[in-house]
């Protein structure tokens, strides 16, 4: 007689959850999956950020001169008696020394392989020609891009997104679905009513909760941390992500599918994930690799699932705009999914 | 009574090995019916065909009345299985483990009642990995009954335990025994065979070599003793030929310096074999003898024993 007391889930429910608390209670799993990203972010967010133009340090002998150098904002001018002059500018204390010449000219002493040194050189004889009454032929205007969505860090949080969102599909497959075939849990599993393919399904059910905190950890931390904007369709973003991460998990259920170890399995995963992490554009634009293999470039589902994060995040672009991207990661996802299907070894 | 399993011309092969060649098996409902034999006889080839797990090359398996091929999920629920060597899932608890398990089965005992089956309940909320090999396997078993199944599979239950571990063990199989569940134990124990088992098949290269009740088997080799002597360093000079013309002595076998004697009459063939030794002028160093036992029945009918064979 069936018993319904309130213990009796579905078994669905309870792989789902079985999976979702052995991923819980693994540490270094936690950390690479959510604090990892976060500590990349900021670190590579701090190194790359956008400092405001730096103002020079120059060196002037007579009072006059660095009354007509200070004019110029962008220079930080001392007035030095010559021998102490001489000396900062040896030492890289002050990128140039303005020296008055003969017959009221000026002469800048300077290292010209330096190019502090050259836009010293540039600045200090505007502000001197302008102070001694020049007027620019031509007006004109400064207009400078700091806006978010052209800085680096706007570059980075997509592609650190997509390379999380493969990371974690990947390894969270490959390892849990190897380690349970090494200790014959796949078997026992088999050996009970439990339909196989309920199996697979718990995987793509707890995938799906752990992505809702690992997107949310990584866009949030863009988002407050640096202004990364979310330009697009935050709908279309969600698809982007369940997407690109199920198609990752089909990629892993493939690399998975016959392994019997985890030491076969890692070389497999890390074979594959590896040119990925460089060519698919995680840290620099994959534009930058020769014409000839951008169309391989493309067809990996990395690439496709950062462009289309950072088409949607950073240019807002429509779901017809990226549909290409979608259907590389559609190809992949049934692709390795019917093959690894057809490999899988359940014992 | 109907069979609860039925095994016909079983074979199956991998590659060049025959692991089970034309088995023919019947257990009774209600009956606990040991398959014994050494590693690599194909005991556990055969319990996993019956299981499902493993597709045999030819031959028919009927349990309970129905066959893999056409009544699977229906086999699979009322199916108790253990199998050798699983590891269960080391970060759940106990519970977890078990009310995984249950969800799989209509119907059954609720986890916490098949964890009080196996004696477990004070580990309820203990993670797997922490648990004794003891108590991993009572898990495994808590597993196995948890869909309440008319047919238990335990595939080596005690192999690996330390000796309280399988007493404890065997205390629960014999419950099981006693709530009349149809069992299918495979062992390479043969005291566990014989304290457990109302019928043994002695398994060898794939084949059943000798089926019955353990006490048949074993007045089956006609002995009823066996005398196990040895000499220290003096083996050499012994001629075995003489101990063979000893009254009631079956037959002598020499192995690593001790020597056993298959006898039927204990209290005529010790005091002849005394004898002989002082007449060979052999000093004894040792001297045992217990009655025989299905180790015994396996010796003699294979010429080996059971732990090098």
């Amino acid at each position: 007689m069936p018993d319904k007391t309130r213990w009796v889930y579905g078994p669905l429910a309870q792989m789902t959850l079985v999976r979702f608390l052995e991923f819980t209670r693994e540490p270094e799993a936690l950390f690479w999956v959510f604090i990892f990203p976060i500590l990349l972010a900021a670190g590579l967010g701090i190194a790359f950020r956008n400092r405001p133009a730096d103002v020079l340090k120059i060196a002037a002998l007579t009072p006059q001169l660095a009354q007509a150098l200070r004019q110029e904002k962008l220079l930080d001018v001392t007035q030095l008696p010559r021998a102490a002059a001489e000396d900062a500018l040896r030492t890289g204390k002050v990128a140039l020394l303005a020296v008055p010449g003969p017959a009221g000219s000026v002469v800048y002493k300077y290292d010209d392989t330096n190019p502090e040194g050259r836009s010293a050189r540039m600045l200090a004889d505007r502000a001197v020609q302008r102070a001694a009454g020049r007027i620019d032929p031509v007006a004109s205007a400064d207009q400078w891009l700091r806006e978010p969505g052209s800085r680096y860090i706007d570059f980075l949080i997509p592609g650190l997104l997509g390379m999380n969102l493969m990371g974690s599909a990947i390894w969270g497959m490959g390892f849990a679905i190897v380690d349970a075939r090494r200790r014959k849990l796949m078997k026992r599993l088999v050996a009970t009513p439990m339909p196989r393919h309920y199996f697979l399904l718990s995987f793509v059910f707890s995938r799906l909760l752990m992505l809702v905190v690992e997107v949310g950890v990584v866009l949030g931390f863009g988002s407050l941390a640096f202004g990364v904007p979310l330009r697009g369709s935050i709908a279309n973003l969600a698809l982007l992500c369940v997407l690109a991460s199920m198609s990752f998990g089909a990629l892993g259920l493939l690399l998975a599918s016959r392994a019997r170890t985890i030491e076969a399995v890692s070389g497999l995963m890390n074979s594959v994930m590896m040119p990925m992490w460089i060519v698919s554009g995680v840290f620099f634009s994959a534009q930058r690799f020769p014409d000839f293999v951008q169309p391989i470039i493309k067809a990996l589902p990395l690439t496709a699932a950062i462009d289309g994060l950072r088409m949607n995040m950073l240019q807002g672009a429509s779901l017809g705009q990226v549909a290409p991207q979608l259907g590389v990661l559609g190809v992949w996802l049934v692709v390795c999914f019917s093959l690894a299907l057809k490999l899988f070894r359940w014992r | 009574m109907a069979a609860a399993l039925e095994v016909r011309n079983l074979r199956k092969a991998y590659k060049d090995v025959i692991a089970v060649d034309g088995l023919q098996l019947e257990v009774q409902s209600g009956e606990c019916f040991g398959l014994l034999g050494p590693n690599g006889a194909g005991k556990t080839t055969t319990i996993e065909i019956c299981e499902g797990l493993i597709q045999a090359d030819s031959g028919s398996v009927e349990m309970l009345g129905m066959r893999w091929q056409t009544d699977a999920s229906e086999l699979r629920q009322r199916l108790g299985i253990q199998l050798q060597d699983t590891q269960l899932s080391e970060k759940l608890t106990v519970f977890e483990t078990v009310r995984l398990f249950r969800s799989f089965y209509h119907s059954g005992p609720s986890p916490a009642e098949a964890i009080a089956l196996v004696q477990l309940q004070e580990k309820q909320k203990a993670r797997v990995g922490t648990l004794s090999g003891g108590q991993k396997q009572r898990l495994a078993m808590a597993c196995a009954l948890v869909g309440d199944p008319d047919f238990l599979f335990l595939d080596e239950p005690t192999t690996g335990l330390d000796p309280q571990a399988r007493r404890q063990l065997w205390e629960l199989i014999e419950e099981f025994k006693l709530a009349g569940r149809t069992i299918l134990l495979t062992t390479h124990y043969m005291d566990e065979a014989e304290r457990l088992c109302d019928r043994v098949a002695i398994m060898d290269h794939g084949k059943i070599i000798a089926l019955g009740t353990p006490r048949q088997l074993i007045a089956s080799i006609g002995v009823e003793h066996v005398v196990e002597f040895s000499i220290g360093r003096e083996s050499a000079a012994l001629t075995l030929s003489a101990l063979r013309e000893i009254d009631g002595v079956r037959e002598v076998t020499a192995q690593n310096g001790s020597v056993q004697l298959q006898v039927t009459e204990l209290h005529r063939a010790v005091p002849a074999l005394l004898a002989e030794l002082n007449r060979q002028g052999l000093p004894l160093t040792e001297l045992r003898t217990h009655s025989a036992s299905l180790e015994d029945v396996f010796v003699t009918l294979t010429g080996r024993r059971l732990r090098d064979a």
